[in-house]
């Protein structure tokens, strides 16, 4: 089928980009999105021009390294469904297609489609882990954990760190992404003692990174690849009032 | 000659006795001591977060956006251990059994215990990390079985366990990074190794941001970058999963062992059309309900549903009534091979298996499988848009996991004093063949529990040593080797682009050297891969600048996996044996199964870089087994 795309490209944050027109005329509907991008990368050499930067790696869902914004939509026009997931049967002969890189301040763009993801890494460095290291730790059974306490666990730490609940928030707020980390612990007995300092650093960190506040428009759990819900966030605020009441005490 | 650095004593007392008599690092000189990481998958991260918890200064470089993207995320089924939870005959010893079993007598004795002997303990660090193992409604951890043993030693969570397992080491290494004892370096690739008196003193990285060429010296340098399962294009891997740092480093003097040892995994997607840029895995867990056949006369076009049974082959039920659908991996794939290549395989390449669950779904209802797979028949869904409730999957083999890699002794230092190996990136624990779920133990286990006690015993010896900074020549000459390859790649400006270049390589491979070898077909490879090597370097294409440049990126890694790619040649068709994932066509029984050949070839082969284009000196390493027996692997 043919397929006209208008993409985003920018050669660096430095300088300014702009929405570039391109045409496809051999796409099948088989192809990955990603794969048709490798298409057009491949015409592009052809024409020996500079290839469009995307990120991508596993293509399978789970690394949470690819992301672009897809008519809009933060990975495209399927609910719970990575860029990389995303087939282009779902596109029509003729379709235009606009890409764009997720946008937010504390995602600033590298090149093209490519943007720095660095501010999530900070938010688990400020306190997104249990501190417990190589060699000290007990007996596993010594600590029982009921089934639908492990899988609660999981379902908040199933997270794939992509950024799609930031780029489709209209306030770019990474409040599921942080709330997904406090309650993957604050449920498990083995978080519970750095609980308090936990989610007052996290959602400290989280400010100072730039990203905005909810305002529960419960976009991002839409988007998101994980399907993570927005009690999450919930809990978080929950968590936090505690902790600063705790902290005056 | 190879050192293998076995300690003495019994099996079990090894492990044991290496720690009493290692030497350690007072805790108030280690942080004059600096260690570089390359790679943050399970390896890399827990061995970057081990050590910097110890004291020392550790810097970590990843090419991802991210250390937690690396591969190790894409884990499914799990993570063995020999726990013995369930009661069922399960220890240390019979685990190492299995493991040395399975991998076809062609691993060391000594290694493989530790991986046992190490693995419980790897379930509590995990658990104290906070990996939501599933666990069963007492509030204890749960097991499953899997491929090729009869206890259930298994620990999962859902069918993320790779990624939760990273999760957990991402997090320990952030922790690190937080509190100033890592410094993470990411969008970084290591592109040489800078070695001073024949000791490993640092990397030379380009930053794929900027494209600024780095020297950092330290004074041991640890490489946990993975498996290079991509050199065949379409694999099971992650589309950067390359083997350029363990190549640079061989380059430099480590050796390689088991280079063409690689698992193809019998259930993945097959290949659709030309487009396609990765296979998919489904889990192994599939077949047990799933029965596996092909149409019984070639060339059939019907559909599944048209073909009656009286006209089906279950082949793997045919030939291996015990195992059935269960054989193991390479005893699967290879059987997929042989009906395929016997024209009897379907879809629209011709290229595939059925899968089929009518069988099961008559027999246990739609619900129960529902329960089992309801996620991996979505995704199936989402990628081929076929409803396989009602018809068969199709499925393929696909290139997976190298046990091949960085020859490495008994501390996982490589043939060069102070690079160590760990991981998928060594060679050491799986022989010829990986059982399922084990290759997430073995790179924590290298990470968590190893590298912290053979890095400092070698440390502590470089306390007195000279400290070397990135003024020195040997700097200099390798950032100039790195300079000019990045330059002639942008230079060529030939016609074809790197993916071409790695597409045809891969296809190369896979026909000449994959799932069966002959001396035929892997003389004939060779001829090609070096032809199109020539080619490569006259006529490869790269486009843009020296900054953020993905062609760029790819032609370094394409050019490493033709040199790669001949000396998995080399390494099939020196071995002339069958053992594990090594298939050669010469040596079968008349039945069609492997034919081992433990006279002549019960050793690891090493292979040492000799110059560009020219042939590699083999070293071998025999493989004494005083615990087990060599026996025939049958699953008839």
């Amino acid at each position: 089928m043919k397929i006209y795309l208008k993409i985003w490209r920018q050669d660096s944050l430095a300088t300014a980009g702009e929405m570039v027109v391109y045409q496809l005329d051999e796409v099948s509907s088989d192809m990955s999105f990603l794969e048709m991008l490798d298409l057009l990368n491949e015409s592009l050499i052809q024409k020996s021009e500079r290839v469009i930067e995307f990120d991508h790696d596993c293509r399978e869902g789970i690394c949470g390294q690819c992301g672009v914004m897809i008519n809009g939509r933060a990975h495209g026009p399927l609910a719970h469904t990575t860029t990389c997931q995303l087939h282009m049967r779902s596109f029509k002969d003729g379709d235009t297609i606009h890409i764009e890189p997720f946008r937010a301040a504390a995602f600033p763009v590298v090149r093209d489609l490519k943007i720095n993801r660095h501010s999530l890494d900070k938010i688990i460095q400020s306190g997104g882990f249990i501190s417990a290291s190589s060699g000290e730790a007990p007996e596993a059974n010594g600590l029982l954990i009921s089934h639908p306490v492990a899988e609660a666990a999981f379902d908040a730490g199933s997270c794939i760190g992509c950024g799609a609940c930031v780029a489709t928030c209209k306030n770019s707020s990474a409040d599921l992404f942080t709330s997904a980390k406090i309650t993957q612990f604050a449920l498990l007995p083995q978080g519970n003692i750095e609980r308090t300092e936990r989610v007052l650093a996290m959602v400290d960190q989280m400010d100072a990174e730039g990203f905005g506040h909810c305002t529960n428009t419960e976009a991002c759990e839409v988007e998101c690849p994980q399907e993570i819900s927005v009690l999450h966030i919930a809990r978080m605020n929950y968590e936090y009032s505690k902790a600063l009441l705790l902290k005056r005490n | 000659m190879l050192d293998s650095k076995i300690p003495d004593g019994p099996l079990a007392d090894k492990w044991d006795n290496y720690k009493e008599h290692v030497k350690l690092v007072n805790p108030g000189n280690r942080k004059k001591l600096d260690v570089i990481v390359v790679g943050t998958g399970l390896a890399g991260a827990s061995c970057a977060a081990s050590l910097a918890e110890l004291g020392y200064n550790v810097k970590s470089f990843c090419f991802q956006d991210s250390p937690r993207r690396a591969h190790s995320v894409a884990a499914q089924g799990g993570v063995n251990a020999a726990k013995n939870y369930k009661n069922d005959g399960d220890s240390v010893f019979r685990m190492f059994s299995d493991t040395i079993k399975g991998g076809d007598f062609r691993s060391r004795e000594a290694n493989v215990y530790r991986l046992a002997e190490c693995s419980a303990n790897l379930i509590d660090q995990a658990v104290a990390q906070g990996v939501p193992f599933a666990r069963e409604y007492g509030g204890y951890l749960n097991n499953r079985s899997f491929g090729g043993v009869q206890v259930s030693r298994t620990f999962y969570a859902r069918g993320q366990t790779g990624q939760q397992l990273l999760l957990g080491a991402y997090q320990a290494l952030m922790r690190q990074v937080g509190s100033g004892k890592v410094k993470a370096y990411t969008r970084h690739e290591m592109l040489e190794l800078v070695v001073i008196d024949g000791k490993a003193k640092g990397i030379i990285t380009r930053d794929l941001v900027t494209g600024e060429i780095e020297r950092h010296a330290a004074n041991a340098v640890v490489l946990g970058t993975g498996g290079y399962g991509k050199v065949y294009y379409l694999s099971t891997l992650a589309m950067g999963c390359n083997s350029s740092a363990i190549w640079r480093a061989h380059k430099k003097g480590a050796y390689m062992s088991g280079v063409s040892w690689i698992q193809f995994h019998p259930t993945c997607l097959p290949q659709s059309g030309e487009h396609q840029s990765k296979l998919t895995l489904m889990s192994e867990s599939l077949r047990n309900d799933g029965r596996i056949w092909v149409p019984l006369k070639p060339h059939d076009d019907r559909k599944a549903i048209d073909i009656p049974e009286a006209e089906r082959d279950y082949y793997l039920e045919r030939r291996y009534p015990t195992f059935g659908n269960l054989a193991p991996r390479d005893i699967a794939s290879r059987a997929a091979k042989e009906r395929i290549d016997a024209g009897c395989g379907v879809g629209v390449m011709k290229n595939a298996v059925f899968l089929d669950f009518s069988k099961a779904i008559k027999e246990q209802g739609q619900e129960k499988i529902k329960e089992k797979y309801s996620n991996l028949f979505k995704i199936y869904d989402k990628i081929n848009a076929v409803n396989a409730y009602e018809e068969p999957m199709l499925i393929s083999p696909a290139a997976h996991f190298t046990m091949g890699g960085l020859w490495v002794d008994y501390e996982l230092m490589t043939t060069i004093p102070g690079l160590f190996a760990l991981g998928e990136a060594n060679f050491a624990d799986h022989g010829a063949n990986r059982l399922g779920a084990n290759s997430l133990l073995q790179a924590s286990v290298d990470g968590y529990f190893i590298a912290p006690y053979s890095i400092p015993n070698y440390l502590a010896g470089e306390l007195k040593a000279e400290k070397i900074t990135t003024d020195h020549p040997a700097f200099a000459e390798a950032e100039k080797t790195v300079r000019e390859q990045l330059r002639n790649f942008l230079t060529i400006n030939g016609r074809l682009s790197a993916d071409h270049f790695h597409k045809k390589l891969g296809q190369l491979l896979y026909n000449g050297c994959g799932l069966a070898r002959s001396k035929e077909s892997l003389t004939k490879t060779i001829a090609e891969i070096t032809a199109l090597r020539t080619q490569f370097y006259q006529d490869l294409k790269i486009t843009g600048d020296e900054k953020v440049n993905s062609e760029l990126e790819k032609a370094g890694r394409v050019a490493d996996y033709f040199d790669l790619g001949l000396l998995m040649c080399d390494d099939a068709l020196s071995r002339e044996e069958s053992c594990g994932a090594h298939f050669r066509e010469e040596y079968q029984t008349p039945d069609g199964e492997a034919l081992r050949n433990d006279k002549d070839y019960c050793y690891v082969s090493a292979w040492e870089w000799k110059g560009e284009l020219e042939p590699h000196e083999l070293h071998k390493e025999p493989l004494v087994f005083e615990n087990v027996s060599l026996t025939v692997r049958s699953y008839k």
